[in-house]
């Protein structure tokens, strides 16, 4: 097996993509497919539904045709409102992936969200599940505000990362919360994803810089004009965000240094 | 009709008087080829069960899969 360079460790894996897809609001399969792909990203979210009666749905066949010894699958718990129905998708999740031939798979991203406008993540209900599920032995990537303080206690219950907003969910406002992001990356011990809001590349490459292990974006690439093409500028963003942070920036002066030699000037 | 048992599906009520179980309940629907998962009764039924369980009156099943999304 391969060395991953600059490996982005979650649990008992290791993956060398630094971005996660999500997999919703693309206009045709085809999009998501090629942008998936083009992306290089290794985990990917879904959402767990009823079968419809009717199955000829494109929406859910252009899933199982991926290619599933590359990809990860991370069963989202969205459509939970409360730490019980998160609890149960969770199970339901780590089924679909067995279905899928990842039997070792327990990975959860534990969604709690009963704020239909904002959809923020509920911290209570996200505490009380990510305590149940990581006791029976899922790998639970919570989804929360950027609350510093939340962040310690999901780490200390055993969670395996932590994903605070960047902003909203498909509001593609970037990073709002630049300081509680910051105070999250610094005192974690686990990965730290930062998840929603993203909008653009640059968006991505910041929160990379900010020192972000990784970053979740779905909207972004999903609703840009060329998903493709923007999934490829999300991979170069993030692997660019990445090298800036581990290259460590120049040091930021409020007086001008000059690049030139001072002296033997020609006159 | 005799025997006739309700069963629900996905929040939606069935009818039936046959004896049925589960598998036919999976092939009545065209789910047989589809990634899902079935719980039966709030619990999970793996595939290599679904011949074995009944559908008996009032039963509740939920069939899912995964979408995109996340």
């Amino acid at each position: 097996m391969k060395d991953i360079i600059d490996p982005l460790k979650i649990g008992n894996k290791s993956f060398s993509s630094r971005l996660m897809l999500g997999t919703g609001k693309y206009r045709t399969s085809k999009d998501a497919v090629k942008s998936i792909t083009t992306s290089e990203c290794e985990i990917i979210t879904v959402a767990i539904r009823r079968l419809p009666t009717n199955i000829n749905q494109d929406n859910i066949n252009f899933l199982k045709s991926l290619n599933w010894n590359k990809l990860w699958l991370l069963p989202n718990t969205a459509g939970s409102q409360t730490a019980e129905d998160a609890i149960r998708m969770a199970f339901l999740g780590h089924e679909l992936a067995c279905q899928l031939g990842q039997e070792d798979n327990f990975f959860v991203k534990l969604e709690v969200i009963s704020d239909p406008k904002y959809l923020l993540p509920d911290p209570i209900g996200t505490l009380k599940a990510a305590e149940f599920l990581v006791k029976k032995g899922f790998t639970v990537l919570p989804y929360i505000n950027a609350d510093p303080m939340l962040a310690l206690h999901l780490e200390d219950l055993g969670c395996a990362t932590v994903m605070p907003l960047g902003s909203p969910i498909g509001s593609g406002q970037g990073l709002n919360n630049l300081s509680n992001l910051q105070i999250i990356i610094e005192n974690a011990n686990v990965p730290v994803v930062i998840d929603a809001g993203i909008g653009s590349p640059s968006e991505a490459t910041l929160a990379m810089e900010l020192g972000a292990d990784a970053v979740l974006l779905n909207t972004a690439v999903a609703q840009s004009k060329n998903p493709e093409q923007m999934a490829k500028a999300m991979h170069l963003g993030v692997k660019a965000g990445r090298l800036g942070y581990l290259a460590g920036r120049m040091e930021k002066k409020y007086y001008a240094t000059p690049s030139s030699p001072l002296n033997l000037i020609s006159k | 009709m005799k025997n006739a048992k309700s069963f629900f599906l996905n929040g939606e009520k069935f009818f039936t008087s046959k004896t049925i179980n589960l598998l036919d309940v999976i092939t009545y629907f065209n789910y047989s080829s589809s990634l899902l998962v079935l719980e039966y009764n709030n619990f999970i039924c793996s595939r290599e069960n679904w011949t074995t369980i009944y559908i008996n009156d009032q039963d509740r099943l939920e069939i899912v899969t995964i979408v995109g999304g996340g």
